[in-house]
C-alpha cells in the first residue's frame, strides 16, 4: 500500500476576494521508504503541496489518502494527531521554541502525545543527530546547523511515517548543509520516508526521486540514480 | 497534555518578561489588596461597634424621644417628650428594672484658665456609672445630693482631663462651662476610642444642673433602663411602653412619642450600616479587579500576537486547539493568581498599617481572602478566554510564516 496518494488535488487561495490557484490538479504517490526531492520555482505550488502533505492545510478539491485513509474529511483534532504521530517537520528557519533547551524542544511532540518517558527518548533522538552533548543548550547557543539537527531530532522522536523537510539547508553554509544531507541520507538508509523541498539541485541530488513543480502542476517525476553529475531543471 | 508541563510553560512565559508581567498583575494586585483591606476595615469597624455596644452593658433598653427612624435608629433631634420624671416613674413602677439613667448631651465650650476645649457635655443622673458600666477612676461621681442641690460639679472624661490639665491634678479645680463655674469632683476611667468616636471626650454634670443652669430646658434625650435579665427584657419593654403612653396621655389612636430599643436592635442597626459600607467598599475594589482583568486580557492579546510563531510550531508538532487554549488560559490564570497572592499579602500588610497608623480596627476574615482570591482566578479565566481562543484558532501555516 502506498504511504501517500494525492489524486487531482487542487488548492485555491482567497486573496482580497481574488481566487489564486496554487495547485491545479496534482496526482502523486509516495511509497514507504522513498526519498523524494520536490523542486520548482517560487510560487510553483511546492510549498502548498508540502503543507497539504503534512496535514497543515486542506485541499480545495481532490483526495488525499494517507496509509489508505482519506484525510480530507478528518476533523482538526484528528489532523493534529496525525501531525503528532505520523509526520516530522523540518523547516528552513528551524522553528525551535526560544528560551527552551534543545532537549525540551525535542520533547515537545511527546508532550502532546502524552508520552511519559520523554527525557530518555529525547536524549536518544539527540544522540541520533550527534547532539547529545548539547541537550541543555538554548537555541541561541547553537549554530544554525546544530539548530537544524535539533529540529531533525524533534522530527524523528515520535518515529513518524514520514519526514517533511522544507528547505532544510536554506539558511546554512555548505559545510552545515552537507552535514544535514548526510543525516537525511542516513535516515533514508534506515528506512525513513523523506520528502524534501529545495531550490538547490545539488541538495536535491541526494534524493532518489525528483518531482518538479511548475504553475501548480507536476511537470516532471523521475527516479534519480545514485549521485548523478548534474540534475536538470531550473532552480529559482 | 500534562498539566505540570503546561504550568511550567506558562511560568516560563511570565518570567521571560518580568516587568511586563508585574505591570499586568498590578491591576489584580491592587484590586485584591483593596478588597482584602476594605473588607478588613469594614469587619473591624463592625467588630469594634459590636464590642462597644456590648460594653455599654447588657440587658439595656434605650428609650429615645420621638419616633423618627433612620436605618432602625431613632433620630431624636429636638423632640422634648421625655423628662426626668418619666425616668423616675420607670424606675419605680416597671417591674424587673434595676437602674435607670436619664441623659442629655449638648456640645459646649469648657474652659480652665487659658485652656479651652470644645467637647460634649453629658448631663446624667447618679445611676449613670452602674447602668452604663462607665465608672470614675479618681474622685467621685455625681451624687443624689448634687442632683437635689443642682450642684455645679463636673466629672471629666480622660481626654478632656488630659487637655485641660496636662500637668495639674484636676480634682477640686474650677472650670467654666458656658460661662458657669463648676468644680471638678472626679475623672472617669478611660473607655478608649472604639469605632470612630472618642468616648473619653466628654464632661459629665448633674442632669438637674444642666437643665436649669446651662441649657434652660426640662426634657432629656435618652433614658437607659437596665433590666435584671435578658428574659425579662420583653416584659420590661411593654411595661415601660404602657407606662410612658399613660404618662404622656396618649389616646389609643395616637402613635408613641418615644421609641424603645434593646441593645440587640442597636447592634443590628449598626451591623446593617457596616455591612452596607463593607459591600460598598468591596464593590469599588471589585471594579478595580475588573480593570485589572482588562489589563490581563490586553497583555495576553499582545502575547498571542508575539508568540504566533510558537503557536504555529506547537500546532505543527501536534498540539490540538484545546492544548493551545489551555496553555494560554493557564498563563492568564497564572498571572491573575500570582497577582492575587501578592494582593492578599499587600491587603494584610495594608490592614496592619492602617490599624497602626490610623488606629482603626481591622479584621482579616478568611472568607474575604478566599473571595478575593476566587475573584482573581475568575478574572484570569474570564479575561484570558478570548485571547486563548484566538491563539487556539490560529491557522498553523499562517502562524509558522509569522515574523
Amino acid at each position: 500500500m502506498p504511504l501517500i496518494e494525492l489524486e487531482n488535488v487542487e488548492k485555491v487561495y482567497q486573496m482580497d476576494g481574488l481566487e489564486v490557484p496554487a495547485l491545479r490538479g496534482v496526482t502523486l504517490t509516495i511509497d514507504p521508504g522513498e526519498f523524494v526531492a520536490i523542486m520548482g520555482p517560487s510560487g510553483s505550488g511546492k510549498s502548498t503541496c508540502m503543507n497539504i502533505l503534512g496535514c497543515l492545510d486542506r485541499p480545495t478539491a481532490g483526495t488525499y489518502r494517507l496509509e489508505g485513509v482519506d484525510v480530507t474529511t478528518l476533523h482538526d483534532t484528528a489532523l493534529a494527531r496525525l501531525r503528532n504521530r505520523r509526520f516530522g517537520f523540518v523547516f528552513q528557519s528551524y522553528n525551535l521554541l526560544p528560551r527552551t533547551p534543545a532537549v525540551e524542544n525535542v520533547e515537545l511532540p511527546m508532550v502532546y502525545a502524552g508520552v511519559t518517558d520523554r527525557r530518555p527518548r529525547a536524549l536518544a533522538a539527540l544522540d541520533a543527530v550527534g547532539l547529545r552533548a548539547r541537550a541543555r543548550h538554548l537555541p541561541t547557543q547553537l549554530s544554525g546547523g546544530e539548530q537544524q539537527r535539533v529540529t531533525f531530532a524533534r522530527a524523528i522522536v515520535m518515529s513518524p511515517a514520514i519526514v517533511l523537510a522544507d528547505e532544510p539547508t536554506g539558511n546554512l553554509d555548505s559545510t552545515a548543509a552537507g552535514e544535514i544531507m548526510s543525516l537525511m541520507e542516513r535516515l533514508s538508509h534506515q528506512g525513513m520516508t523523506i520528502v524534501l523541498v529545495t531550490h538547490d539541485a545539488e541538495i536535491a541530488a541526494h534524493a532518489r526521486r525528483l518531482v518538479q513543480f511548475r504553475d501548480g502542476r507536476i511537470v516532471r517525476d523521475e527516479p534519480l540514480r545514485r549521485r548523478p553529475e548534474r540534475v536538470g531543471g531550473p532552480a529559482g | 497534555m500534562n498539566l505540570a508541563v503546561t504550568v511550567r510553560i506558562a511560568w516560563r512565559a511570565i518570567v521571560a518578561n518580568p516587568l511586563r508581567s508585574l505591570l499586568t498583575m498590578l491591576g489584580v494586585i491592587i484590586g485584591v489588596g483593596a478588597v482584602v483591606a476594605m473588607v478588613a476595615i469594614g469587619q473591624g469597624a463592625r467588630q469594634a461597634i459590636t464590642e462597644q455596644v456590648e460594653s455599654l452593658g447588657s440587658n439595656l433598653l434605650t428609650v429615645f424621644a420621638g419616633t423618627q427612624q433612620f436605618g432602625g435608629i431613632a433620630t431624636t433631634g429636638q423632640v422634648r417628650t421625655l423628662t426626668l420624671e418619666d425616668a423616675e416613674a420607670i424606675q419605680e413602677e416597671v417591674p424587673n428594672v434595676t437602674g435607670v439613667s436619664a441623659e442629655l448631651q449638648r456640645p459646649a465650650q469648657v474652659v480652665f484658665r487659658e485652656q479651652n476645649v470644645y467637647t460634649q457635655v453629658s448631663a446624667v443622673t447618679p445611676q449613670f456609672p452602674a447602668v452604663r458600666n462607665f465608672h470614675p477612676a479618681a474622685g467621685s461621681f455625681i451624687s443624689d445630693a448634687d442632683m437635689r442641690r443642682r450642684a455645679k460639679v463636673a466629672v471629666l472624661g480622660q481626654t478632656v482631663a488630659g487637655e485641660l490639665f496636662p500637668d495639674t491634678d484636676p480634682l477640686g479645680q474650677q472650670i467654666k462651662i458656658r460661662g458657669v463655674t463648676f468644680t471638678v469632683i472626679g475623672v472617669m476611667e478611660p473607655k478608649g476610642a472604639t469605632g470612630f468616636f472618642d468616648r473619653d471626650d466628654v464632661v459629665f454634670v448633674p442632669l438637674t444642673t444642666a437643665q436649669r443652669r446651662l441649657f434652660g430646658i426640662d426634657y432629656v434625650r435618652t433614658i437607659y433602663v437596665q433590666v435584671t435579665s435578658p428574659d425579662a427584657m420583653p416584659d420590661a419593654q411593654t411595661g415601660l411602653g404602657d407606662l410612658l403612653r399613660q404618662r404622656h396621655r396618649l389616646g389609643p389612636t395616637r402613635d408613641d412619642d418615644f421609641s424603645v430599643r434593646s441593645q440587640a436592635d442597636v447592634l443590628q442597626a449598626f451591623t446593617g450600616v457596616s455591612r452596607t459600607m463593607t459591600l460598598l467598599l468591596g464593590g469599588i475594589a471589585a471594579v478595580s479587579l475588573i480593570v485589572g482583568g482588562i489589563g490581563i486580557m490586553n497583555i495576553m492579546l499582545v502575547s498571542v500576537t508575539e508568540r504566533t510563531r510558537e503557536i504555529g510550531i506547537r500546532k505543527a508538532v501536534g498540539a490540538r486547539m484545546r492544548d493551545i487554549l489551555v496553555q494560554f488560559l493557564i498563563e492568564s490564570v497564572a498571572l491573575s493568581v500570582s497577582g492575587g497572592i501578592v494582593g492578599i499579602l499587600l491587603g494584610v500588610v495594608g490592614s496592619r498599617l492602617i490599624t497602626r497608623l490610623a488606629g482603626w480596627a481591622t479584621l482579616i476574615s478568611p472568607q474575604a481572602v478566599l473571595l478575593a482570591f476566587s475573584f482573581a482566578v475568575a478574572v484570569g479565566v474570564f479575561f484570558g478566554l478570548y485571547p486563548a481562543q484566538r491563539a487556539a484558532r490560529l491557522d498553523p501555516i499562517e502562524a509558522l510564516r509569522h515574523e
